[in-house]
């Protein structure tokens, strides 16, 4: 299905993109070409077949829950763009 | 030296022929020589790649007898290597050096590997020529004006060119075996939870696979002893006896069931490449292997049920990404969404974004069912083609990609691109295992064959593999241009 310029938008913010005017053209043409490939699905029937999520038919395995990592705290946030005090910084969000 | 087996080079280790150390900055100065050329490696770890060689000789000289001991070994930048830089090949991780390792890198530490550096590979994973790394294109040994194909382009570059002795991949849906095909050299990748996905980021989780990348299918074997095994990080990863994938290397192939599927040989193959394989499977019945067509029936919906689950999947896996706790953030954000979307429109390439915009439409309300459900079932019809094939024969073989390798900047729409993997993705939709080895050479570029096996059967498909490459030499044409020159260890 071809989709239109909203409906770009629309999923660009589901997404977390930021899809700009000049890219806008483009980037819906793609992606309308892409549909167009996976519509080929849409021609066999598949009414009485159950869906495979995995490739293995497997359980998934459990353990016992106990405390397995070590807190590192502080070498995992020297790695942010912005902390203090222990804490992650981000643009402010309530007033 | 540094055109040699692991198989060899373990040998020459052994027998105190040659160091950890002397080998090591052999490859050190072959990548000086080639990397600027070829763009293999993102990152090169010079002076702890010697050091890791001085351990590992001071190791043998102790008595440790690890069969990969002093054996240089490049990752590709999708494994996180500890205080190492860990790119994924993506501005978003590109100052980005990983407080801990893969359970692979660990492994191979374990085993005595010396880490040369890290690869060059398509961004996140996503792209069949490697062009679309933040780092820039890697160039193919055979011609530098051709791309090595993709996604693990970096680690296939890098083992034709000889500029490390053996390489780690991922596949996808075709990620280890394509380039494998377009550089000239063995690929494999295991069946699905065979090796650990822990500390691999994460593209398509169903789907991600690591395996090995190397010059041989007993080189395939020795690092896949190393590599495979239940880690308890990894909730996928699947709890089998630990096998011996070298032992079955050299069992003749009287009576194997090689089965030939139609749908790999029809329209769209290119001439050259069917001869090739053609003749590969003439080999085999010389061998004494039966050959027998199968029906894939389903194989054509591969591609489009594929690029609805891996993207799927990926706009999930990618979401971790914020510029919040690590990685790129983009300047002076006015709020918390400005944050987010500007980060991640200015961290992630247009491959990486129009994929992440494809599975989060697939997944979102109103549209499950006619995708990602619809996905679901087609995936299912095509394992059922192969539990259907496997009842019949014992390894399917056909051709890896439909042609060589094509030229740098030649495929500009993205649909083409998703179409180099048609052979190889049906594979991971069912989990399979499958290697990909060199099969012939066309107008001076090398070609390669897919050999499918049962889940599990790995040792079977590196058997099938090795006995070829016993009767054949097309493993060892090197890329001329570049080859190897005398005298370089």
């Amino acid at each position: 299905m071809a989709l239109d310029k909203s409906e770009v938008e629309k999923i660009a913010h589901l997404a977390r993109l930021h899809v700009s005017d000049s890219e806008a053209e483009e980037v819906t043409t793609r992606i309308t070409d892409i549909l167009a490939l996976i519509d080929q699905m849409q021609s066999v029937d598949t009414e009485s077949v159950e869906p495979l999520a995995h490739p293995l038919d497997v359980v998934q395995r459990l353990r016992i829950d106990e405390v397995t990592e070590e807190n590192q705290r502080e070498s995992l946030q020297k790695l942010a763009p912005a902390s203090e005090d222990g804490l992650y910084l981000v643009p402010k969000v309530l007033e | 030296m540094i055109n040699s087996t692991v198989a060899e080079i373990a040998a020459a280790l052994k027998a105190g022929d040659i160091s950890s150390v002397e080998i090591t900055q052999a490859y050190l100065n072959r990548i000086a020589k080639l990397n600027g050329e070829l763009n293999a490696f993102i990152t090169v770890c010079e002076e702890s790649a010697l050091e890791q060689a001085a351990a590992a000789d001071a190791a043998r000289s102790a008595g440790n007898t690890s069969p990969l001991l002093g054996i240089p070994i490049a990752h590709k930048d999708i494994f996180c290597t500890k205080d190492i830089l860990t790119t994924c090949g993506s501005r978003m991780l590109h100052n980005f050096v990983s407080p801990y390792n893969a359970t692979v890198v660990e492994r191979f530490n374990d085993a005595g590997t010396v880490l040369l550096g890290k690869t060059n590979m398509d961004e996140f994973a996503m792209g069949s020529s490697n062009e679309t790394s933040f780092f820039g294109d890697v160039k193919n040994p055979w011609n530098t004006e051709c791309v090595p194909g993709g996604s693990s382009g970096g680690s296939a570059a890098a083992v034709a060119a000889d500029l490390c002795a053996m390489a780690t991949g991922t596949d996808t849906g075709g990620s280890i075996r394509q380039p494998a095909a377009f550089c000239g050299i063995t690929g494999f990748k295991p069946s699905y939870g065979r090796v650990s996905r822990w500390g691999m980021i994460a593209f398509a989780s169903s789907l991600d696979q690591a395996g090995p990348i190397t010059k041989s299918a007993e080189d395939a074997a020795l690092m896949l002893n190393a590599m495979a095994g239940l880690d308890e990080k990894d909730s996928t990863s699947i709890d089998r006896p630990a096998e011996d994938f070298t032992a079955s290397l050299n069992q003749p192939l009287k009576g194997l069931r090689i089965g030939v599927p139609k749908q790999h040989f029809a329209e769209g193959l290119s001439m050259e490449v069917e001869k090739a394989v053609r003749a590969a499977l003439a080999e085999y019945e010389k061998l004494g292997a039966i050959i027998k067509e199968v029906d894939l029936t389903n194989s054509h919906l591969s591609v489009s049920a594929y690029y609805v689950v891996a993207p799927a999947e990926a706009s999930a896996n990618l979401s971790r990404f914020d510029g919040v706790r690590y990685g790129y953030r983009c300047e002076d954000p006015v709020d918390l969404e400005d944050m987010y979307k500007r980060t991640r429109s200015e961290g992630f390439g247009e491959e990486v974004k129009r994929r992440i915009m494809i599975g989060t439409y697939a997944l979102s309300a109103g549209y499950y069912d006619a995708y990602y459900r619809k996905a679901q079932k087609i995936r299912r019809l095509i394992k059922e083609d192969f539990d259907r094939a496997f009842a019949e024969v014992d390894v399917i073989i056909g051709p890896t990609s439909p042609h060589t390798a094509f030229k740098l900047g030649s495929k500009s729409d993205p649909v083409s691109m998703y179409l180099e993997d048609i052979y190889t993705i049906a594979v991971n939709l069912a989990g399979l295992p499958a290697a990909s080895i060199p099969v012939g050479m066309a107008n001076g570029m090398p070609m390669g064959m897919q050999i499918i096996g049962a889940y599990f059967d790995e040792a079977k498909i590196l058997n099938v593999a090795h006995q070829f490459q016993q009767h054949t030499d097309w493993h060892k044409q090197k890329p001329g241009p570049i080859a190897s020159s005398e005298g370089e260890a």
